[in-house]
């Protein structure tokens, strides 16, 4: 292909070096398949399911609907971004494996994403709140019950 | 997939928090679509724009003289059998001379970047002669042949009792249900790489793994051992996968390039690249006696299997048995037939063949209460299955059985507080549009009771294999059960601490190689079949512990038992550490478990075909607004048979989520189709339930009376909470509109416009696809 481009990405507090990338590809391809991490997922590629959220500037996007060349400047934090550490759990992360809010998991890292973006800026939402910023996510297998549990028990232990 | 292991103690009944969570919140876990492999190529697949046409030739010159592009395949590149198929291989690798269905694979590219094989994909030139699809499944039964098989895909009479026998009463209905679709989050997805002794290995995520191993053989024309299928991560599967989707033709591509081949379906290619679940077309008529006892069910069934045969023959024979649903039916003359169209090719989905007919059955039930003058959960409970009963099969019910237990406690559960007439407006139908008036809105309560079956039947030899290995207080379990996401991981950890009393319980990689099949995960069959499996591994390596154990000490190893991580004997002269009990010593032990044995169904439907039944019960409360059509689905309740609980938040989250595909069945999920062509292939078009549109879930009750012969008492959980759940919600839309609505998905117009003439039938319907008696 002609349109090859080279560009660099700050994701996750590192600045990552594409190179020859077609200037098609998608935020969400590059981070997959260039920069080894997967986390954001591919379930739709159509912005619908949420499987690919990330945050861009503070902000959450689908990352299949943003043209990567175009997010250069960005502070682009995926998933992986959201651990605290090599082994650690962020507490979202944790009460979503304690409440049952994980089985196939392909929906989970975008949920995370989504459910960090909520409670950093509405620390205390009610359920119709929580239910609204999420129905962005598309889950299949958990019928959304347990991961508004785990939505629950981290605003209940955030709170002390 | 890396290997899993934890030291979180939880034995059976805890809620154990699954082994693959951290990586799965951490965005690590490796799905099918997240692998990489050094060179690795891009795969896409080619397929049919047309429902039915005429190739009268294939030129693939444009697409090889593209840089980058590395191979071209077609039906003449297949070098063994050129068809496959789960029952019987009828379903070509790569069309030729014809297309069946839209989206019918007739070629595939191999490229260095997606886009260039996209690229590709569109420079291929398909010479194409459209033919008229045939798309109406009961006008197919008897239409000139669209397969050299013909277009009955299966047939299943019962016939039972007095087939003149009449009630007092008669109840007549027709119903249909739409075609739903598994909708799994991960896309169809694999890494396939050449091996160097000429084989294959496949990295992909399925169902059945031994199954893919053997149809992929024949195809590729290669002796098993040289194809080696490797579970990669799967993002759910609700039977979406138990057909090949890409399993030859990726291999193929690989084998040609001798390079590492990558495929990633987009949503729509998932759409069209897996079967779905069977619409349905039903004639029902119910006779009872004046009391309400049923007397006699008529059901004429037919199923639109599309073009291809896959799982049809399980699901027809499921349509057919379980057509009365959990009630007590002395006679019956029930028959349902598949039949091939050139609709998509339909088989598997949660549920298969119980939920279809669930709607028409329950629906009966309520026009019969209505008839009699009865309650229509009294009317329930008078004919409600209980053990001893005799199914119209013929089949006596032989384990648990508490049909009139799940009706009563979820019917008396408490019903959900709130008057549409004075709640916020985003919590009315239309939600966040805000376009429900308050004084249009109508709530209405219904109900409904689900049988299946659980695990394989009707004669099939039901197998799985589990290994166990301890060794140092370490049990390591090869078992190539699927996990999907439904938790057999989380289970099989459980069922190893609580017989070996260890912590650490390595879960070793799953594939073909070393280890034979555990069967399908599908009909709610895992837990009994490999959980089964791996308690009698575990359970004959504790047997050589005690043994080794009893040897060195000089005692009876009848005596020894294992309590909180030690092998003791009664008197406590024995007491060890099991990971100090058989010091050096290597355990291991390989069971293949199997149910007790079924029979095939006779000619008239007879036969003990079943090891197990499940039952449930949904109780729906629904806000409709009148003037929209919109429903707000506000509550379901469920009470189900579950044997034994064995980990209650595993469990929870598998009625949830069934709860949540009924209530999409219900409301919202169709495979739209128009002549053949699949209108809504995205999530855009093909909506499945929200966070917004899924209610909370009351669970009134879990009933555990233990099923004799499960290996630990338990039920499989999977597909009761799909088989009633829509049933129920469109059981209360009904009660709110006073509306028949024979048909599901409800949608809007069907509420809206209900009444005026000319009738809206669904694009998706076939032009006279009236069943009828």
């Amino acid at each position: 292909m002609s349109e090859l481009i080279n560009y660099r990405l700050h994701v996750n507090g590192v600045e990552h070096e594409v190179a020859d990338a077609w200037l098609g590809e998608s935020l969400l391809y590059v981070l997959r398949e260039r920069l080894g991490l997967p986390g954001s997922k591919n379930a739709c590629l159509q912005g619908e399911c949420g499987s690919c959220s990330v945050l861009m500037d503070g902000k959450v996007v689908c990352s299949c609907m943003v043209l990567a060349a175009s997010a250069v400047g960005a502070d682009i934090v995926t998933v992986e971004g959201l651990s605290p550490g090599e082994q650690d759990l962020s507490d979202i992360q944790a009460a979503f494996l304690a409440e049952g809010g994980v089985q196939c998991g392909f929906c989970t890292p975008g949920l995370v994403v989504s459910v960090h973006d909520l409670l950093e800026h509405n620390p205390d939402p009610t359920e119709l709140e929580v239910r609204e910023a999420i129905s962005g996510n598309l889950c299949r297998c958990t019928g959304y019950g347990r991961i508004l549990a785990a939505v629950r028990a981290t605003q209940e232990s955030r709170q002390g | 997939m890396s290997t899993v292991t934890t030291r979180r103690p939880g034995r059976l009944g805890e809620s154990v928090a699954r082994p693959d969570g951290v990586p799965k919140v951490r965005g690590e876990f490796a799905f099918s679509s997240d692998l990489y492999a050094e060179g690795m190529l891009w795969g896409h697949i080619v397929r049919s724009p047309h429902p039915a046409a005429v190739i009268r030739g294939i030129d693939v010159s444009g697409a090889l003289r593209i840089p980058g592009v590395r191979a071209v395949l077609t039906a003449d590149d297949v070098p063994g059998r050129k068809t496959f198929g789960l029952d019987y291989p009828d379903q070509p690798v790569f069309a030729w001379e014809v297309v069946r269905y839209l989206g019918e694979p007739v070629a595939a590219v191999a490229a260095d970047h997606p886009e260039t094989a996209r690229r590709a994909a569109t420079a291929i030139v398909v010479d194409y002669a459209p033919t008229e699809p045939l798309t109406d499944p009961v006008a197919a039964i008897d239409a000139d042949p669209i397969h050299p098989l013909g277009n009955v895909l299966y047939r299943q009479k019962v016939r039972r009792g007095d087939p003149d026998a009449v009630g007092a009463v008669v109840v007549e209905g027709r119903y249909e249900t739409g075609m739903q679709d598994q909708a799994q989050m991960g896309p169809e997805s694999g890494l396939a790489i050449p091996a160097e002794d000429g084989g294959i290995d496949l990295y992909i995520a399925t169902q059945w793994l031994h199954v893919d191993q053997e149809q992929m053989a024949a195809c590729l024309a290669l002796p098993l051992d040289k194809v080696r299928v490797h579970l990669a991560g799967v993002g759910g599967a609700f039977g979406a996968r138990e057909d090949l989707s890409m399993q030859v033709q990726i291999s193929l591509l690989a084998l040609r390039t001798d390079r590492p081949v990558k495929i990633v379906y987009d949503r729509e290619e998932s759409f069209l690249g897996h079967v779905h679940r069977h619409p349905s077309f039903m004639w029902y008529r119910h006779h009872a006696d004046s009391d309400g006892r049923l007397v006699k069910v008529e059901a004429r069934i037919v199923l639109d299997g599309g073009a291809y045969l896959s799982s049809s023959t399980a699901v027809t024979i499921n349509a057919a048995s379980f057509a009365p649903g959990p009630y007590r039916v002395p006679n019956a003359v029930v028959e349902a037939v598949a039949a091939r169209t050139n609709n998509p090719p339909c088989g598997a989905m949660r549920g298969f063949g119980a939920t279809q007919t669930c709607f028409a059955y329950e629906a009966q039930m309520d026009k019969l209460a209505e008839v009699l003058g009865l309650d229509p959960i009294e009317l329930r409970l008078r004919n409600a299955l209980k053990p001893g009963d005799t199914l119209i099969t013929g089949q006596v019910l032989r384990g648990a059985a508490p049909v009139a237990e799940v009706i009563r406690t979820c019917a008396s559960a408490p019903l959900p507080a709130g008057d549409p007439a004075t709640m916020t407006e985003i919590a009315l139908p239309g939600g966040a549009g805000r376009t429900a008036d308050h004084n249009r809105v109508r709530r209405g309560v219904g109900f409904a009771v689900g049988i299946k079956n659980l695990m394989f039947s009707g004669g099939f030899d039901d197998a799985s294999e589990a290994r166990c290995r301890l060794e140092d207080g370490v049990a390591t379990i090869t078992c190539a059960a699927v996990e999907v996401g439904q938790g057999f991981v989380t289970l099989a950890q459980q069922i190893t601490r609580e017989v070996l009393g260890v912590e650490d319980v390595i879960l070793a990689p799953v594939g073909t190689v070393g280890i034979g099949s555990a069967g399908s995960t599908s009909a709610s069959r895992q837990t009994w079949m490999s959980g089964g499996a791996v308690q009698a591994a575990c359970l004959a390596v504790r047997k050589r512990l005690f043994e080794s154990v009893a040897s060195r000490h000089g005692v009876a190893p009848e005596t020894l038992e294992i309590l909180d991580g030690r092998v003791v004997s009664l008197d406590r002269a024995v007491d060890v550490a099991v990971a100090e009990a058989a010091p050096g010593e290597v355990l291991e032990e390989t069971v293949n478990f199997r149910h007790p044995p079924t029979a095939e169904l006779d000619e008239n439907g007879q036969g003990d075909a079943n090891v197990s039944f499940a039952f449930a019960a949904h109780r729906a409360v629904v806000d409709v607004d009148l003037d929209l059509g919109l429903v707000k689905v506000v509550e379901i309740t469920t009470s189900q048979d579950v044997g034994r609980v064995l980990n209650p938040v595993q469990l929870i989250g598998q009625l949830e989520g069934g709860i949540a595909q009924g209530v999409g069945l219900a409301v919202m999920e169709e495979v739209v189709l128009d002549h053949g062509r699949v209108r809504n292939p995205s999530f855009t078009d093909y909506v499945i339930p929200t966070a917004l549109d899924m209610p909370p879930v009351q669970i009134a009750a879990l009933i555990e009376e233990p099923e004799p012969g499960s290996p630990m008492g338990a039920k499989g959980a999977g597909e009761p909470p799909l088989v009633s759940s829509a049933s129920a919600v469109v059981a209360a839309i009904r009660a709110a509109t006073g509306l028949e609505l024979s048909r599901a998905p409800v949608r809007p117009q069907d509420i809206a416009l209900a009444g005026q003439a000319p009738s809206q039938g669904p694009v998706s319907s076939p032009t006279n696809g009236k069943v009828s008696p």
